[in-house]
């Protein structure tokens, strides 16, 4: 593909920019060391294709720092617009792509792979 | 870290943790010359000397949420044992560069791995942040500004659905034309 074939595409198919603060959902995706090890930017690339296919324009897909919680990462923090803040523990690419069906897409966290508040640091 | 990709994932982290707004990142492959390499240059807060000298040391870290660093002396590891070398500058205020020279034919040097997908997610994750990426393989090379291609595209960030999909797929078939030896 050359830069004028894609620039073409963008032309033709890319949507309006989400203007700032519109979001409403943020997904974070915890790509520290301990993160990339244990397979964060899989888990990432996952969500982002789920969220196309789905066709969900709406939502911020970015990452952050270790958040001292190495052994069950990889984390991945969804944040509502209001602030509600779930944190989802030892993800997987198959495990982003539900939360992306499920939370993301019609509201309901995956109870399952949620980060009890009792484990939080 | 299973290959080079992600341990070039992780130092561009740093660089972004370290408050960089533009990173440089310079991957070389050359066979002829028995090398292989990658440089992460940033425009972040840099380290002191007292830091850089604790650099290596494992139990050594800026971060206060876990209390090991492991990225910086994983690679050191890595490159040494494959006949490679680490090296480290910094200068507080000014920016830090990290390179990292491996035996192109050493049987430890770890594969490059998906440096399409680490550059993709890079660009998404960071969009205030500037990367100027280049892979040299032999002589052929693929490059990309993410200003010049904002410029390009009439876009102010590449992370909407739409432009990061295309990205996704420039990026990934550039980097397969340069792996296949084919002019990009």
């Amino acid at each position: 593909m050359k830069l004028e074939d894609l620039r073409k595409i963008v032309e033709k198919e890319a949507g309006a920019e989400l203007p700032e603060g519109s979001a409403r959902y943020t997904v974070v995706v915890g790509m520290g060391t301990c993160g990339i090890a244990a397979g964060a930017r899989e888990v990432l690339a996952a969500i982002v294709d789920e969220l196309e296919a789905r066709d969900i324009t709406d939502v911020i897909v970015t990452q952050c720092g270790c958040r001292g919680l190495c052994e069950r990462e990889p984390l991945v923090v969804v944040t509502a617009a209001g602030g509600d803040e779930t944190v989802y523990a030892d993800m997987t690419p198959a495990r982003g792509r539900e939360v992306v069906a499920s939370h993301v897409a019609a509201d309901v966290p995956v109870g399952a792979y949620v980060l009890p508040a009792s484990e939080l640091p | 870290m299973e290959d080079l990709s992600l341990h070039i994932l992780d130092i561009a982290q740093n660089s972004i943790r370290a408050g960089a707004t533009r990173v440089e990142i310079e991957v070389v492959e050359r066979p002829s010359e028995n090398l292989l390499s990658f440089t992460i240059r940033d425009n972040g807060c840099g380290m002191t000397e007292d830091q850089l000298s604790r650099l290596h040391d494992p139990f050594f870290t800026t971060r206060d949420t876990r209390r090991v660093g492991l990225g910086i002396p994983l690679l050191k590891q890595t490159a040494e044992q494959a006949g490679g070398a680490l090296t480290v500058t910094s200068a507080p205020g000014e920016g830090t560069a990290v390179e990292a020279r491996y035996e192109y034919d050493n049987v430890d040097t770890p594969p490059l791995g998906d440096v399409a997908a680490t550059l993709w997610t890079l660009v998404v994750t960071n969009p205030k942040v500037e990367f100027e990426y280049a892979h040299g393989r032999g002589t052929r090379r693929f490059e990309l500004s993410t200003a010049a291609l904002k410029e390009t595209l009439r876009v102010s960030k590449l992370s909407t659905p739409g432009v990061a999909k295309a990205l996704r797929k420039y990026i990934v078939e550039n980097e397969q034309r340069l792996a296949e030896g084919v002019a990009p």
